[in-house]
């Protein structure tokens, strides 16, 4: 196989990684930020219920969970799952979500009580004092671990190959099983590391953007 | 007529009683210094009356209209309570800006919200450059009035600590509250910038500007206040106008506790 052949071959993998990529994290981050609220819950029934979630998916390989999702429906309930890729969607949005729900509680754990005092002592209601005062000081104290997390994603995805979606590395791993020849594995790290670099670049444009004030 | 009476004030924390019963009535255009050592319950009354506690017992009265009655069943619901604030200003020790607007911004923030519930609540179209551009025409005045015209498109990380105090005077003006809360307003400030603060306060006072200032600056208390409250032990110890208070206290932990906020080195 040519050179040329095998980036076209690679290519059409790494698009299905990032669209794994990128519906994942539309998905994940607006859910993470509903989990944190239920972990932050005054409401302990629900605090419990989203620290379990927390506990369960944090403490499971998110292989086993996109195994559970695609085979669970299956076994126990007789519904095989047919859509290998929405299965992986389904198992990543949540992992992630969960993963970006601590880093959202922490941020917002973080934003001193005067903040949210002052605002009440202005008449703002709690969703202003949030989107108008809260938020964008989370936004920028959480910026650097949520880079963390996005920049993870971008290689996490490589385990949909786990259920026979083939994203990058597994239109890699194909060529290699099909050819006899090795180097496409390995040039498959100049994909990811196109993608982490842009992404980086993109963070830090957000980061530059936010340097504006301090505190 | 007072524009403020607070009667019989209860609050506790997890079973200790900060404040065992406060009442006290002011008179519009006056100003009240509250002073007292650490932990007497001065700012814990002071939060009291801005609904940032919920005493147990007892009643907040503005201009006669009864805001909170401890006695009634029932919580206030939110919009009463923000409604209730509004009467009310606050200004922190800690000034608590909002650091990621300038100046002016943080000053039109909060009347830019509550024009557009307004016009919302009463069903009117809301214009809001036109409720912003007022905001802003009132915000400057207010920035000006204490110093700081000239910052407006600073932000709070640029300021000096009596700078961004100063906004936030303005701020807690802009919405022009009924009565004006400081709590220790210059405790966080080096000495070399607390008197620009003072001033400041000093030059609020005026026939409609009602104030309540906690405060652990005497020399100011004596020199600004009507009245002044000495709170110990979560009860009012002795109050009066300032210079009986301050050249005469008739209780003796009034005595003892000026003794030792007056004492020269």
């Amino acid at each position: 196989m040519s050179f040329l052949q095998v980036t076209a071959q690679l290519w059409s993998g790494f698009q299905t990684t990032l669209y794994l990529f990128f519906v994942v994290l539309v998905l994940s981050l607006p859910l993470g930020l509903i989990f944190s609220f239920g972990s932050m819950s005054r409401f302990r029934p629900l605090r419990w219920f989203t620290r379990f979630w927390v506990w369960a998916i944090r403490g499971t390989p998110l292989m086993l969970q996109i195994i559970t999702v695609f085979y669970v429906p299956g076994l126990v309930f007789n519904t095989p799952m047919k859509d290998r890729m929405l299965a992986c969607l389904v198992a990543f949005v949540i992992n992630y979500a969960i993963y970006f729900s601590e880093i959202f509680r922490g941020g917002i754990e973080a934003i001193p009580k005067g903040q949210y005092e002052a605002g009440q002592v202005l008449g703002m209601t709690r969703s202003q004092i949030f989107f108008k005062v809260v938020l964008l000081q989370v936004i920028k104290r959480i910026l650097a671990p949520i880079s963390n997390e996005v920049i993870s994603l971008v290689k996490d995805t490589s385990l949909a190959r786990v259920i026979a979606v083939t994203e990058v590395l597994k239109s890699a791993q194909d060529i290699v099983n099909g050819h006899a020849i090795i180097w496409p594995l390995f040039y498959t790290a100049v994909f990811y590391l196109a993608a982490v670099g842009l992404i980086q670049i993109v963070l830090g444009l957000c980061e530059r953007k936010l340097a504006y004030y301090k505190g | 007529m007072p524009v403020l009476e607070v009667k019989n004030i209860r609050k506790s924390f997890d079973g200790v009683q900060v404040l065992k019963g406060i009442s006290f009535g002011l008179e519009k255009g006056k100003v009240l210094s509250i002073i007292g050592s650490s932990g007497s319950g001065k700012t814990t009354l002071l939060r009291c009356m801005n609904f940032l506690e919920h005493p147990e017992e007892g009643q907040i009265l503005v201009n006669g209209q009864l805001l909170f009655d401890a006695s009634r069943p029932g919580a206030l619901s939110d919009a009463q309570l923000r409604a209730n604030r509004l009467h009310f200003g606050l200004v922190f020790q800690s000034f608590n800006l909002f650091p990621q607007y300038n100046v002016l911004d943080n000053c039109t923030l909060a009347p830019d919200l509550l024009a557009r519930d307004k016009a919302k609540a009463e069903g009117k179209p809301f214009d809001k450059a036109a409720a912003h551009a007022a905001n802003v025409e009132k915000a400057k005045a207010l920035l000006d009035r204490v110093g700081l015209g000239a910052k407006l498109k600073n932000y709070p990380c640029e300021l000096s600590g009596g700078q961004q105090q100063r906004v936030a005077i303005a701020r807690a003006l802009a919405l022009e509250p009924d009565i004006l809360c400081f709590d220790e307003p210059t405790s966080a400030l080096d000495p070399e910038l607390t008197n620009e603060v003072l001033r400041v306060i000093k030059g609020l006072k005026s026939a409609d500007t009602t104030m309540v200032i906690v405060t652990h600056e005497m020399e100011f208390a004596r020199h600004v206040s009507d009245h002044v409250i000495f709170m110990a032990d979560g009860v009012i110890e002795e109050e009066g106008d300032p210079e009986q208070i301050f050249t005469a206290p008739q209780s003796e932990k009034t005595r003892s506790f000026l003794a030792k906020s007056l004492e020269k080195l």
